[in-house]
């Protein structure tokens, strides 16, 4: 698969207006900054710093990695800088092309400092291709401090092919913070995935939305933690929904803990294969149950 | 033309239909009857969601008694649930998708034709953020979209307020006009039943009477009737 190629189902075929750094095969491959947003790469470690000035509103800025060759395994350090008072949009992601016999892995630390009243959207995806013997493995750890006030909606999608993930989010929510978070996940295969969230609400009226909606096929297994700690007078609502087909295994180990009076967190998790009623109902449309498998659980992916 | 040649069905050694006979032609067929007499199972029998024990389905002449749910539904026959399915992540745009090869502001009419604002609803999820009457207008306006020369409804008044319900009466009755097909309606309603062409009435697993409208709706205690929810 080409370069170009990977990119763009990494990225969605997103144009970034704003900066971007393109990091290929472990080296950086293009990086534009402008007024607004500075890039500067890190001493003594791979990755980089993003600075987003105060009251930058507008811009969408992309990270993406990609990874075209075997025997490639990097840690990379991103940490963003997001100033007060601003409005953004991060794409990040990595794909991966390992036509080897060698394990390709990836394993990417992103720390938000995400600054009083701001903003920010954060997409990122996670794609392997390639039909060689070699791993495609991935690790993203996303690590959120969220002054007073201040959104973040985070989206993380893992489309296909990435044969061992773990997946660690950690977020501490300042006075009025509020986070959502949308995590979507395919294996199929042997593949395994874990996915981990540690989300503690300090702040008063501090919110956090958790949404996991997952399908695991063929031997696939994956496994869904969240820890999550109501400190102060907060609301989170976390949910788990996980289709299974074939002999693939899902588990789900929610954790909520109110260590404040008027904490309100709430936890559903359901786990199972396709409804035997939605199943009908597309069949009864004219779709063969191939198809109306397929559209499910694209809907339930999208 | 559909036909149902003795058509019993029984489940778990209990007999649910018995030697059912009928006609379908191209107009409005109600069938109604007590809770329990069977409509439900008969529907879901020419749908292929059940397959009957003995007897035989036939369509323009084809004995379509072993085809498949899909089968059924690509040779035209349409069918609306009783309880609407919810899907997590499909969109009310997606099943319409699903069910028309329409697009864009052809798709919007089967909602406004049930009563919905197409602008509000075609990006909302098909799961527990709408209501069951939302829900079931949905339902009713993915099978108006496709648009089938033979068209079931189970119960499409369940669910729906009464304001809503008598524009959905008249909903069918355009649909009718402008398809000329077989349109089935299963119904205690009184005003569902007054836009038959022919009534099925049903008891206890068999067909009780069948004839025209003139001809049966004067025989139905509606207002007496136990489990028909007559409001006569």
């Amino acid at each position: 698969m080409k370069q170009d190629e990977l990119l763009n189902i990494v990225t969605d075929n997103a144009v970034f207006g704003g900066a971007y750094n393109i990091r290929v095969n472990g080296k950086l491959f293009d990086r534009k900054t402008n007024e607004n947003v500075d890039i500067v790469s890190k001493e003594g470690a791979s990755g980089i710093d993003i600075f987003i000035k105060d009251g930058t509103v507008g811009q969408t800025i992309g990270i993406p990695v990609v990874l075209t060759s075997g025997d490639i395994q990097e840690v990379v350090l991103n940490d963003f800088h997001i100033g007060k008072n601003c409005d953004v949009t991060i794409i990040a992601g990595c794909g991966i092309d390992n036509c080897s016999s060698c394990t390709s892995q990836h394993d990417g630390v992103h720390t938000f400092y995400v600054g009083q009243n701001s903003k920010v959207k954060y997409i990122e995806r996670h794609y392997g291709h390639g039909e060689g013997s070699g791993q495609k493995v991935m690790n993203p750890e996303t690590v959120i401090n969220m002054e007073k006030d201040s959104k973040m909606e985070m989206i993380t999608t893992q489309l296909e092919g990435v044969d061992s993930t773990v997946r660690k989010t950690t977020a501490h929510l300042a006075d009025g913070a509020n986070l959502v978070i949308t995590e979507k996940v395919l294996t199929t295969g042997e593949q395994k995935a874990t996915s981990i969230f540690d989300v503690d609400l300090d702040g008063k009226n501090s919110k956090a939305k958790l949404s996991s909606r997952v399908v695991a096929k063929d031997n696939s297994y994956q496994d869904f933690y969240s820890d999550v700690k109501g400190n102060n007078d907060c609301y989170a609502h976390i949910e788990c929904d996980a289709i299974i087909v074939n002999n693939a295994k899902v588990g789900s180990t929610p954790k909520i803990v109110a260590n404040h009076p008027d904490a309100s967190l709430v936890h559903e998790a359901t786990i199972g294969k396709i409804a035997g009623e939605q199943l009908l109902k597309l069949l009864s449309l004219g779709l063969d149950e191939k198809e109306a498998e397929d559209a499910i659980i694209q809907g339930f992916l999208k | 033309m559909l036909k149902l040649q003795d058509v019993c069905y029984s489940a778990m050694g209990k007999q649910i239909l018995k030697d059912i006979n009928l006609t379908f032609s191209d107009e409005i067929i109600v069938i109604t009857g007590a809770n329990g007499a069977g409509k439900s199972t008969l529907a879901k029998i020419i749908m292929g969601i059940l397959k009957p024990t003995s007897g035989k389905i036939f369509y323009n002449d084809q004995d379509i008694t072993d085809f498949s749910i899909t089968e059924r539904a690509k040779m035209g026959i349409a069918f609306a649930f009783q309880q609407p399915v919810k899907f997590k992540g499909l969109k009310v745009l997606d099943i319409l998708r699903l069910s028309s090869s329409e697009k864009g502001k052809s798709l919007s009419t089967y909602l406004s034709d049930v009563g919905l604002c197409a602008k509000e609803y075609l990006t909302r999820e098909l799961s527990g953020e709408l209501s069951g009457g939302e829900l079931k207008r949905i339902e009713i306006a993915s099978v108006l979209a496709r648009k089938c020369p033979i068209t079931i409804f189970d119960e499409p008044e369940a669910g729906i307020d009464l304001w809503s319900f008598s524009n959905l009466v008249q909903t069918f009755k355009n649909f009718q006009n402008q398809v000329k097909g077989t349109m089935i309606l299963i119904s205690h309603q009184e005003k569902m039943i007054e836009i038959a062409d022919t009534i099925i009435v049903m008891k206890e697993g068999k067909v009780e009477k069948v004839g025209k409208n003139h001809e049966i709706l004067p025989t139905l205690s509606i207002k007496s009737c136990k489990g028909c929810g007559g409001n006569r």
